[in-house]
């Protein structure tokens, strides 16, 4: 899976770059975000403006991430959601987990 | 006197890495399906997202039967019905046990099936002779 990873303030931004998060790459996600949140890294912004599918096993590795950086006091949260990948949330209710800002501009402005 | 009608049949190898070519044969269905009144970017995703689910399930259930294993998936449309058919070569499950996924306590796993059966108007998972089938019907 392609990322690029960007740090502002004391955040990692996850610029996700792929069309498609599924079984066959969402694997690779969980355990980036992981090392990542092992690293110290618990505050975490993953953007996912290039996203236009997401399926089950997405969503499980963004929830295992936030689970994971709320372990540790931190917080993961979701910028730039395309709307099909927003009604997968909103299907699963996970909008009521996860913070999920329309872009990073808005989701800095909420953090200050 | 004849019914518009569509067939198609694909056998992939237990990988993941066909999922995209699966799911994107769904999408390309939903947008040139004719006669369909409903809102077609919904479905294109919709499609794409229960064949990757269902075909995802199949193979994680065919994966420690043999390395050569095959998931075979059919999809059907005619009279304004569409049928999905996914076979796969495990040991199978009982649809009716699979719980749906807790909202207040969200879990990593499970939410595959219930995008499915939400998505969807009738599931059914067969146990037959040499292999096991979900069957997934959505009327158009």
């Amino acid at each position: 899976m392609k990322i690029n990873l960007e740090k502002i303030k004391d955040c990692s931004i996850l610029f996700i770059q792929e069309e498609r998060i599924d079984a066959h790459n969402s694997g690779e996600l969980k355990e980036y975000i992981l090392h990542l949140i092992e690293q110290g890294e618990v505050n975490i912004v993953v953007q996912l403006e290039n996203v236009r599918f997401i399926d089950s096993s997405g969503l499980g590795a963004l929830l295992s991430g936030y689970k994971n950086a709320a372990a540790k006091s931190g917080k993961l949260a979701l910028v730039s959601c395309k709307p099909q990948v927003l009604s997968m949330f909103e299907l699963t209710r996970l909008n009521r987990v996860f913070e999920i800002y329309a872009d990073l501009n808005e989701a800095f402005e909420n953090e200050t | 006197m004849c019914n518009s009608v569509l067939q198609v049949d694909v056998i992939i190898p237990t990988q993941t890495k066909y999922l995209d070519l699966i799911g994107s044969i769904g999408e390309h269905i939903a947008k040139d399906i004719e006669h369909f009144s409903g809102d077609r970017e919904a479905l294109a995703y919709h499609l794409n997202l229960v064949l990757t689910e269902a075909t995802t399930n199949a193979i994680k259930h065919s994966a420690l039967m043999t390395p050569k294993d095959t998931v075979r998936i059919t999809i059907h449309i005619q009279d304004n019905e569409l049928n999905i058919k996914v076979y796969d070569h495990g040991q199978g499950f009982d649809l009716e046990t699979v719980p749906l996924p807790d909202f207040d306590q969200p879990k990593e796993n499970g939410m595959g099936l219930y995008f499915i059966r939400t998505l969807m108007d009738s599931v059914t998972y067969t146990k037959l002779d040499d292999c096991n089938v979900l069957e997934i019907i959505k009327h158009l």
